[in-house]
């Protein structure tokens, strides 16, 4: 559980789970986050849970640290297990086009494309967090023959919805932005729908993503 | 019934629709937004009497030239703004906070500010635009809040409705403070850094540079020498969040920030100074001080109350 508490400026909390980044300490980070959402502690403003650390902002205006510091744990976590999250299925098209950094991966890790592919769509990925500008979901955790470093130089305008690697870790771009992760395919769905006024996101964390393989015909008629 | 609005002559450079921003979505990876210099944002919205979080246009350095079509409506500028009311047969100099009159076919021209960033118009009316997530708030990255989350562009309407028929001669004396001193709380990963570094940190000047925009502001100054990671795990953020590169350069994240980041935390700016903070141009040298947390709480109640008094003054 967390490990320490301390304060982020003058208007947050900083929780620490530990440096490690596994589904276990996250699944504490989740749990807390969800305990916390639950108990509508006034001021609260923002709560971000990531690998294994979880930042509780407030408005300072209404509350101060040592308040919310007592609040936060006094709460009374049952060792609930949480919930497992949904199964959300995200089609993938690894067409050339899509796959800007395929022959990179090939090299730097020694493996043919076809067997690239195989080992990354054999499994099954937990969503750690959800976050940037647009909800870009951090999933893992890869093969770890397919760990790979981020490009040396990165790239200026990552399409959206391109697929990326990087160390055990792949996200999702769900907004076109500069970026440095190893693109191997493209998704039709749109995993962040800003015109979506109650739930912009399709991955949220805790959520477990299978991503499936389909041709570029395909890929076109899911755009119509 | 007559249409009300303004067309965009010219869109400026950064003018978007702005309220208090969003709560309660960082975790989805949603950033805050909102208005960057809160207290000036404040200000305009009472004196147009509107309630406290109305939409309101921020522009940044050039603001827009925007042509009114319709009845005659009140409007108030807030910052440190030089513009012209383009008449029929007058040009008229624009005083900022107080409440001005705009009638059919004026220009209201929001040249630019005056050795800071931002500026905000405020309507004694509302603008008819679209709301994402509980608020207008325009972020142009994920392109969510009003005016489909794009800046102003040329030629565009703005559809303006009711109209506050009653005027009130609203007014505040009111100059803007220019600080120096940027007061910071230290960071999480304070001693990730050198002695050396963090002595320079909180010795040396910052200059804001041209890579500065609502996300965030890009500083130059002696370089913070790391010596335990460069990179962190990715995680949560906050306003006002000092994170130093892997090339030793502070970045200050503001209120469009992304929700989390992998550069470690030196330090935090308070609450107090982060309005003041947004409004230092790019080109300006900033300093850091370091400050405890019961002091920083002291001193953004001295802050609000003293935002509270302006209001008060307003006549």
């Amino acid at each position: 559980m967390i490990k320490n508490i301390s304060n982020l400026g003058d208007a947050a909390l900083y929780c620490d789970f530990g440096n490690d980044v596994n589904r276990e300490i996250n699944l504490n980070v989740i749990q807390f986050f969800k305990n916390i959402k639950k108990s509508n502690i006034p001021g609260i403003t923002n709560i971000t849970p990531s690998y294994n650390k979880l930042i509780i902002s407030f408005d300072l205006s209404i509350t101060n640290f040592d308040k919310i510091k007592t609040e936060v744990e006094q709460l009374n976590f049952k060792n609930e297990i949480v919930n497992e999250g949904n199964l959300i299925k995200i089609p993938v098209c690894c067409d050339n086009d899509f796959a800007l950094d395929i022959k990179r991966l090939e090299k730097l890790l020694n493996l043919e494309k076809e067997e690239i592919y195989k080992k990354f769509f054999s499994k099954k990925y937990y969503c750690y967090m959800t976050g940037f500008i647009a909800g870009m979901p951090f999933l893992g955790d890869l093969n770890d023959s397919l760990y790979a470093r981020r490009l040396d130089t990165p790239r200026v305008k990552v399409p959206k919805n391109s697929i990326g690697l990087t160390e055990q870790f792949c996200n999702i771009y769900t907004f076109e932005s500069p970026g440095g992760w190893n693109i191997i395919g493209k998704t039709p769905l749109d995993i962040f729908d800003n015109k979506n006024n109650t739930s912009p996101n399709l991955i949220n964390p805790g959520d477990t993503i299978s991503f499936f393989q389909i041709s570029k015909s395909e890929f076109e008629k899911k755009y119509d | 019934m007559t249409e009300n609005y303004f067309e965009v002559l010219r869109p400026g450079i950064n003018s978007t629709f702005q309220d208090n921003g969003r709560k309660n979505f960082y975790h989805i990876g949603i950033p805050f937004s909102g208005a960057m210099d809160n207290r000036n944002f404040v200000i305009a919205n009472a004196i147009s009497n509107n309630k406290k979080n109305s939409p309101v246009i921020e522009f940044a350095l050039q603001g827009p030239k925007l042509r009114y079509k319709g009845d005659k409506v009140y409007f108030n500028v807030t910052g440190d703004v030089n513009f012209q009311i383009l008449r029929k047969n007058k040009i008229e100099e624009g005083v900022c906070y107080q409440n001005l009159v705009l009638e059919n076919n004026d220009c209201l021209d929001l040249i630019s500010t005056n050795r800071s960033v931002y500026g905000y118009l405020s309507i004694n009316a509302s603008f008819k635009i679209d709301f994402y997530l509980d608020s207008c708030s325009v972020n142009t990255k994920a392109e969510i809040g009003a005016n489909n989350g794009k800046i102003l562009q040329k030629n565009q309407i703005i559809k303006i409705e009711n109209i506050t028929k009653k005027y009130s001669s609203n007014k505040l004396d009111y100059i803007v403070s220019k600080i120096e001193n940027i007061r910071v709380i230290k960071g999480p990963h304070f001693d990730y850094f050198s002695e050396t570094a963090k002595e320079l940190f909180f010795k040396e000047k910052f200059r804001i540079t041209k890579l500065t925009d609502r996300m965030g502001i890009r500083l130059d100054g002696p370089k913070i020498e790391n010596i335990k990671y460069t990179n962190i795990k990715s995680e949560g953020l906050v306003k006002g969040t000092i994170q130093i590169t892997a090339d030793g350069d502070p970045i200050v994240m503001l209120s469009d920030h992304g929700t989390i980041g992998g550069y470690p935390k030196i330090g935090v700016v308070i609450s107090a100074d982060y309005d003041k903070l947004v409004q230092i141009p790019p080109g300006s040298k900033i300093k850091f001080k370091e400050i405890n947390l019961k002091d920083a709480e002291t001193i953004y109640k001295l802050y609000e109350m003293e935002t509270r008094n302006l209001i008060s003054k307003i006549k």
